[in-house]
């Protein structure tokens, strides 16, 4: 019998060549970094927006736009953010890459539909951005009617835009689903699953159940403005305030679609930087799809001041305060991990321990959204663009800069500049507490959030806001730059630069075409370290 | 202290998961259906067609939609059942197809207690 002979200098960046064979691989790894440089791209454009958003409000008055446009600018700002960035951010990014490495497969379940999954991502988002020519769109990223239903025409270009993009979400959830139960290592069981696998495969539940509501309601959106159906429009004996319970049926669990997969990365980052073994796994494990099911469940909580009905505010305000129980499971947990650990600061672990603090302060801030009395005084003001940039920027794209340090070494076998690294993390962290933590004042001041001017007794505040968004704006900048120097110019990396014990470490750095030279067998847990 | 060790964790055996697995899973066997059951459940799917007719000319009042709706459920069953093997498959389908109708519901269920209760408070009726 013959032996394969394996050539160890080939790996999934080397071994076909081509814009062609990118655009074309099935490769879960080569997918990964095409989503990657989507994401960075939509990531920057959003970005310009905020910055454009944040000069706006640097002073009283209009300083760059007219008022419709600004509606524009903050419309863009939010869609491409939430449905572009940060919903494909860690799952279809880090986690197209690295679900089937953790788990010792060689690639996901579907690969054909990893690719399609891919290019409706950018076909999608080619159909929002078309939008900009037939005069934007200015309901805000929510689309709520009866505005929507009446505005420009560039509304039904970016809703149909998101519906196209709500396909790769529910492709990409059903391909995880798919790998999870049927792809594993011999001796990979369920309770050997890294936490982060745990995580993508709670957010996928949320994908595949979820996402199809978001698609079939904004096809009636389309339908109404299109045909005058009348389930949304009162005037045609519609209910509007029926278009917000389809739209949060989806967009809460959507929350967690964005922050699940970055609770697991921090989960990878906190084990393997504290040297220690994870503290309550199975708890961590079992509260993602705790998380999960309970987020179905809470959508009334953003309707508050709606029009919907009081006994069904009630409910929902009992049935929000549910989800802080899995939540605070996995805080407790990492902090116990993280107790007497052998804890190293590198910067994945700053990300990490910037997670935990910005995140606890927006679930905390959560809570007095969640409680109708409170909420009638802070709804749609500043306090609630606070509380969600805390979880959202604050916890997602931390744990994505975290994950993205964290994995640069076996992405692209090369090492990042931990020093300008740091400096990023510092002007990030610094930059977001000083544009949002004002924010939370201004809030509880009474500024209505979506206005492109305000009363001039804000305005000492929204400087600050403004100069803290530009810090950020210049520390993304910075390691953006630190992740292009690392890829083309970064020292050569080791296979286990971090130590770390699930099953990406134990193979090269990049990893070859089908992630492994031999067929990993999985004897242990996770985190075994002491 | 308790945080620094490792072994203290939710007690989950590992055979009540793997049981769990087996349950989703199930075997993969595949069962052919023999073709009179397809021909009796294409003759059950048109009477529920023709009662479906008779049912539409008759005023039910507010049950209208409800007795609509209760027999094109029992006609996608049978459709899903037999026609698209959800009886006979891996017990993991038919798992996440009764998931899937599960939260469906749920969502009707609030939409609807919302929208009565909504008209119950303002005494719109």
């Amino acid at each position: 019998m013959g032996t394969a002979i394996v050539d160890k200098n080939k790996n999934y960046l080397n071994e076909k060549s081509g814009l062609w064979s990118w655009l074309t691989t099935l490769d879960h790894k080569r997918i990964g970094i095409m989503y990657m440089i989507a994401v960075m791209f939509f990531f920057l454009l959003g970005g310009i927006f905020a910055m454009l958003i944040r000069a706006e409000l640097f002073k009283v008055g209009p300083t760059l736009f007219t008022s419709p446009q600004y509606n524009q600018v903050m419309t863009l700002h939010g869609a491409i953010m939430v449905f572009m960035v940060i919903i494909p951010g860690i799952p279809a990014f880090l986690g197209n890459f690295f679900l089937p490495i953790q788990l010792g497969a060689k690639d996901v379940a579907f690969p054909r539909i990893n690719l399609l999954s891919w290019y409706c991502l950018i076909v999608g988002a080619a159909v929002v951005f078309w939008s900009l020519l037939h005069h934007g769109v200015d309901t805000g990223w929510t689309f709520y009617t009866p505005y929507s239903i009446s505005t420009s025409n560039g509304t039904t270009w970016v809703v149909a835009g998101a519906f196209i993009i709500g396909f790769s979400s529910i492709l990409t959830g059903l391909n995880f689903i798919a790998t999870v139960h049927k792809l594993r290592a011999p001796g990979m069981n369920f309770w050997r699953m890294p936490l982060f696998v745990w995580a993508l495969y709670s957010t996928a539940i949320l994908q595949v159940l979820a996402t199809p509501v978001l698609g079939i309601t904004l096809l009636l959106l389309v339908a109404e403005r299109v045909m005058g159906i009348g389930i949304f429009d009162a005037k045609l004996g519609g209910d509007p305030v029926l278009f917000q319970h389809f739209f949060w049926f989806y967009s809460h669990p959507a929350v967690y679609i964005m922050i699940l997969p970055a609770m697991g990365v921090v989960s990878e980052l906190i084990a393997t930087f504290s040297r220690k073994t994870i503290f309550g796994y199975k708890a961590i494990a079992l509260s993602s799809v705790g998380i999960a099911a309970v987020s179905f469940f809470v959508w009334g909580h953003h309707m508050f001041v709606s029009g919907q009905s009081e006994v069904a505010g009630i409910i929902f305000s009992f049935l929000t305060m549910l989800v802080g129980v899995p939540t605070a499971i996995k805080v407790f947990n990492w902090v116990a991990t993280i107790y007497k650990g052998s804890v190293r600061f590198d910067t994945p672990m700053l990300y990490a321990l910037g997670f935990l603090f910005l995140f606890t302060i927006g679930g905390v801030t959560g809570i007095i959204l969640a409680t109708i009395a409170t909420d009638v005084h802070f709804h749609d003001t500043y306090f609630v663009v606070a509380h969600f940039h805390y979880v959202m920027v604050g916890g997602t794209l931390m744990a994505i800069m975290g994950g993205i340090y964290y994995w640069i070494p076996k992405m692209f076998g090369r090492m990042y500049n931990e020093y300008w690294a740091r400096i990023t993390f510092v002007l990030i962290f610094v930059g977001f507490n000083v544009t949002f933590f004002p924010q939370f004042v201004l809030g509880a001041l009474g500024m209505p959030r979506r206005y492109f001017d305000y009363l001039p007794v804000y305005e000492p505040l929204n400087r600050i806001s403004s100069v803290g968004a530009w810090t950020i704006g210049v520390g993304f900048l910075i390691g953006l730059f630190v992740i292009i120097q690392a890829i083309f110019k970064g020292e050569k990396a080791p296979e286990n630069p971090w130590g770390g014990k699930t099953l990406e470490w134990q193979t090269a750095s990049p990893p070859p075409h089908e992630n492994f030279h031999n067929q990993p067998v999985v004897t242990a847990g996770p985190y075994e370290y002491r | 202290m308790a945080f620094d060790r490792s072994d203290l964790d939710l007690f989950i055996p590992l055979t009540l998961f793997g049981r769990l697995e087996e349950v989703l899973l199930g075997s993969s066997n595949h069962h052919v259906i023999p073709f009179r059951v397809y021909l009796n459940i294409l003759l059950i799917l048109l009477l529920f067609t023709v009662v479906t007719v008779v049912v539409s000319r008759i005023d039910f009042g507010a049950a209208n939609a409800f007795i609509a709706m209760f027999i094109a459920s029992i006609k996608a069953g049978l459709v899903l059942l037999y026609f698209m093997h959800l009886k006979y498959d891996d017990k993991l389908f038919p798992t996440v197809f009764f998931i899937s109708i599960f939260f469906l519901l749920v969502m009707f269920a609030f939409s609807h207690l919302d929208i009565i209760t909504r008209v119950l408070e303002n005494n719109i009726l």
